[in-house]
């Protein structure tokens, strides 16, 4: 019997930090609804039996309005359900809010596969590892059409969309090895999209990290990037063309030529690249060439990287 | 053969001929203009099309009795899930009720001799088999893998098949919708019999009204969604696709703003006919029948605002995804409402368990089940986990199947011998009403625990720890199966065999119980004055009706 017990529990398995509290509030949406549709089938049923044809039951129509009952069940429920709305909508608050210390890791979707780059340079295909006891934070983003990355036991989902980065955060709290699922239809082989989340000791993460298939980090290879494509060519103190330095640029406001602002995140500095006509800089004129077509989604992340790490650095030359 | 002839010649002058009989040959039915008939060739054609999504669903539970694809392949399995989709959704579900019943009995109800514009109901009749040829030609060509939804960039530019074949069936067939949608608003206004006042008209007139009204409204959105589509597939217009400059968020916000409303036209219908058989049933008026008919219009209206909690994990605005979560609670309400007063109505009732008020009951026990575990979906957090797992699979059908299929039946049965002019087999009607709900369950509520356990929809293979629910819901769907090949058996059998019908068998009230069954052509000989309210019925007198009778027998 306790076998069974915890092999049916296996079933359900919860491994975030999000886990628990979804299952409180899911335990909480099933209590209310059991209450509701055991107290409309009792009803039912008292009913259909007292009441059948034939029955003796006394049916004298009560006099008096039926106004208050109906304001009774329909205030009672919106009370209830207004309740469940804002427990609901706070956890989803939080779950929509990473926090800055976050281990973050870059996922690119694309028919029908799962490919993770870490900032350190390691590489997994449909595969993702993860500390236990950090917060994670994955960036995604789709190379074709949409994708879902959702992981059932860490009881996240988030849509992964092509030309825009969508993000989703956890904190990994129990050893072992679960499903990763694509969930958003995404063609032939959609039911195959599918890997393994691990989650790992903090120590072992680190040691992980290290071994392997590691390449140079994410932001080296984006600057090797940026000086084979040709960014550095103008994006420098030395270019004879003028083009904004990048240097410190990241996460700050950037003035633009129509009067507006935008802060350079990563999806600015994609679309930068992608679309240079999109956003143009205060006091700079609209020459640079799309890369459109040449640079895949992986690059883009690596050049968005090495940008990135640009920011404490204000002397750099590339 | 002469002799026939003969025989037959003194006996057409006795009884007056109805509209079944007023004209038998193939052409009296395709050129007909009455309401009855043109619901009648609604009813053949929607049937064919609940078979073909119906063998469409067989396969696909039979394929995942087992973890592996080893059935068919993946390209075959996606079809067989978005043939399933785009026939049950367009061409048998929003159809089904409004008209097939709409189409039979709004005329019938408000006491008229016909819909404000006969011609233009035909001729939508015309529209949706046009349509439907249309999908059938998708289908037979190859096929479409893009599931319903028609989701982007897949649909617009990844997707082979004949997508483009298959919106433009759905496109037709939308303008179907509207022109009946646009012929029952003003049938509703115009039409009524003299004294029908709005607060006098049956439950089932105002669901058709606001169903009615969302027809009008939404259908037109699908239609520019579906167009933009096109354009993008095939002029490779930026529309949707980022490649192309477009937004895949776009195609969901158009494409949801008209199928959330539209499964309220896949509802609403249901609780119209639920309204009626309750009553008739229990010989109750209905509870609270001012706030049961607001309740629909409630819902008509908030339907259009809630369409963005198909989209809490798309990456909308976390603020957006506040209002469509409170919203969608707030659109629960008048749905609560109306499970409240049905069974209220049984309160201090007489209760028959007649086949269509079996129906009813069912309809109302799955339609609880269907809305509650909206709660779940429309719980922010929550829907992040469930969303797009078997969860929401689960959650439809429980109020489409569950609650659409379950009212169209019981309103099939209650009107069956006004429709047709014969009785069905009440014993054998019971037993598949029973073996519909159980196999309904048995296949559908297996899906929910999947749900929460993670399986995603549309896999064509699966995790072997989903296997033990997946076999018991293929299990369920068989039964299921049985189920609604009974009704279709003895319904048919009925026609030839079955017992001529009094004009009111149930002893209900209602215009359409006054006249023959099956009616004449031109429903009411003259135009009722309607004097009272609708559900007139007395517990009371029918339980003093029952002592009498029983007192003669002794």
């Amino acid at each position: 019997m306790n076998v069974s017990l915890t092999g049916m529990w296996q079933l359900f398995p919860s491994a975030s930090e999000w886990a628990p509290r979804m299952d409180i509030l899911f335990m909480g949406l099933l209590g209310v609804s059991l209450l509701v549709a055991f107290a409309v089938a009792v009803c039912i049923v008292v009913f259909g039996i007292r009441y059948r044809r034939g029955s003796s039951a006394n049916r004298t129509p009560g006099d008096g309005s039926t106004m208050p009952i109906e304001i009774v069940w329909t205030t009672v429920p919106l009370a209830i359900f207004v309740a469940l709305f804002v427990w609901a909508a706070v956890l989803y608050f939080k779950m929509a809010r990473p926090p800055g210390d976050s281990v973050e890791v870059h996922v690119v979707a694309k028919q029908w596969m799962w490919k993770i780059q870490h900032p350190g340079g390691r590489r997994e295909i449909n595969e993702l590892h993860v500390p236990m006891g950090r917060p994670v934070v994955l960036v995604m983003i789709s190379q074709d059409v949409i994708h879902s990355f959702y992981v059932p036991a860490f009881r996240v989902k988030q849509d992964v969309l092509p030309g825009r980065y969508t993000r989703q955060w956890f904190i990994p709290s129990r050893i072992g090895s679960y499903h990763l699922f694509c969930a958003e239809y995404c063609g032939t082989d959609h039911s195959r999209m599918i890997g393994t989340v691990t989650v790992m000791h903090p120590a072992e993460y680190a040691r992980w990290q290290e071994t392997g298939d590691v390449g140079t980090s994410m932001a080296a290879v984006g600057r090797g990037l940026f000086m084979s494509r040709g960014c550095s060519g103008c994006h420098s103190s030395r270019s004879a063309i003028a083009a904004p330095l990048l240097d410190g640029i990241y996460g700050k406001p950037v003035a633009l030529s129509d009067g507006g602002t935008v802060i350079a995140d990563e999806g600015y500095i994609r679309d930068s690249i992608l679309l240079p006509n999109k956003h143009i800089t205060a006091g700079y004129s609209p020459v640079m060439p799309t890369f459109q077509g040449q640079l895949g989604e992986e690059e883009i992340t690596q050049l968005i990287a090495y940008i990135r790490s640009l920011t404490f650095k204000p002397e750099t030359s590339p | 053969m002469s002799s026939f002839v003969l025989q037959a010649a003194p006996q057409a002058e006795t009884p007056e001929p109805d509209y079944l009989t007023e004209g038998r040959t193939v052409g009296s039915w395709l050129f007909t203009t009455d309401h009855k008939r043109v619901g009648i060739l609604y009813m053949l054609t929607i049937t064919l099309f609940f078979v073909i999504g119906g063998m469409a669903a067989t396969l696909m539970r039979i394929e995942l009795a087992t973890p592996a694809g080893d059935l068919m392949s993946s390209p075959a399995y996606n079809k067989l899930f978005t043939i399933h989709g785009v026939i049950m959704v367009w061409f048998f579900l929003i159809p089904s009720i409004p008209n097939v019943l709409g189409n039979f009995l709004i005329p019938l109800m408000i006491g008229a001799r016909d819909v404000a514009f006969p011609r233009l109901n035909i001729a939508s009749w015309y529209i949706f088999v046009f349509g439907g040829t249309f999908a059938l030609y998708a289908i037979l060509s190859g096929g479409v893998d893009t599931g319903w939804t028609f989701y982007t960039p897949y649909s617009s530019t990844y997707a082979n098949g004949h997508v483009i074949a298959m919106a433009v069936g759905i496109l037709i067939g939308g303008f179907s919708s509207i022109a009946t949608g646009l012929n029952f608003i003003v049938t509703i206004h115009k039409m009524r019999a003299p004294g029908m006042t709005w607060f006098r008209l049956p439950l089932f007139i105002w669901a058709m009204y606001t169903t009615s009204l969302i027809l009008v409204l939404a259908t037109p959105v699908l239609a520019i969604t579906l167009i933009l589509v096109c354009l993008e597939r095939a002029f490779g217009v930026g529309i949707f696709d980022p490649t192309l400059g477009g937004d895949p968020l776009l195609f969901q916000h158009l494409f949801w703003f008209y199928s959330h409303p539209a499964v309220y036209i896949m509802i609403l219908p249901g609780m119209g006919v639920v309204s009626e058989l309750i009553a008739c049933f229990a010989r109750k008026r209905i509870f609270g029948y001012r706030f049961v008919a607001f309740a629909s219009v409630a819902i008509a209206v908030f339907g259009f605002l809630v369409w963005g909690h198909h989209m809490f994990v798309s990456s909308q605005s976390v603020y957006a995804g506040m209002i469509f979560s409170i919203l969608s609670f707030l659109v629960s309400i008048p749905s609560a409402i109306k499970v409240f007063n049905w069974t209220a109505t049984l309160y201090k009732g007489s209760i028959r368990f007649d086949t269509p008020m079996m129906y009813a009951l069912g309809f109302i026990g799955l339609f609880t089940v269907g809305g509650l575990t909206g709660l779940f979906l429309a719980s922010l957090a929550m829907d992040v986990h469930l969303t797009d797992t078997y969860f929401i699979i689960a959650h439809f059908h429980y109020i489409m199947v569950g609650g659409m299929v379950m009212a169209y039946l019981g309103g099939l049965h209650f009107w069956w011998p006004k429709m047709s002019g014969r009785r069905y087999p009440e014993v054998l009607a019971r037993l598949s009403a029973l073996i519909i709900f159980l196999g309904f369950n048995l296949t559908f509520f297996p899906q929910f625990v999947l749900g929460v356990m993670g399986m995603p929809r549309r896999y064509h293979t699966y995790p072997e720890e989903f296997q033990l629910l997946n076999v018991l819901s293929s299990a369920g769907a068989s039964i299921l199966a049985v189920g609604y090949v009974l009704p279709l058996c003895y319904l048919l059998w009925s026609l030839r065999h079955g017992k001529r019908a009094e004009p009111n068998p149930w002893g209900a009230t209602g215009l359409e119980w006054t006249m023959p069954s099956p009616p004449p052509r031109d429903n009411f000989a003259s135009i009722p004055r309607v004097t009272e309210v609708p559900y007139a019925y007395n517990a009371q007198a029918a339980e003093t009706e029952i002592r009498s009778e029983e007192a003669i027998h002794v």
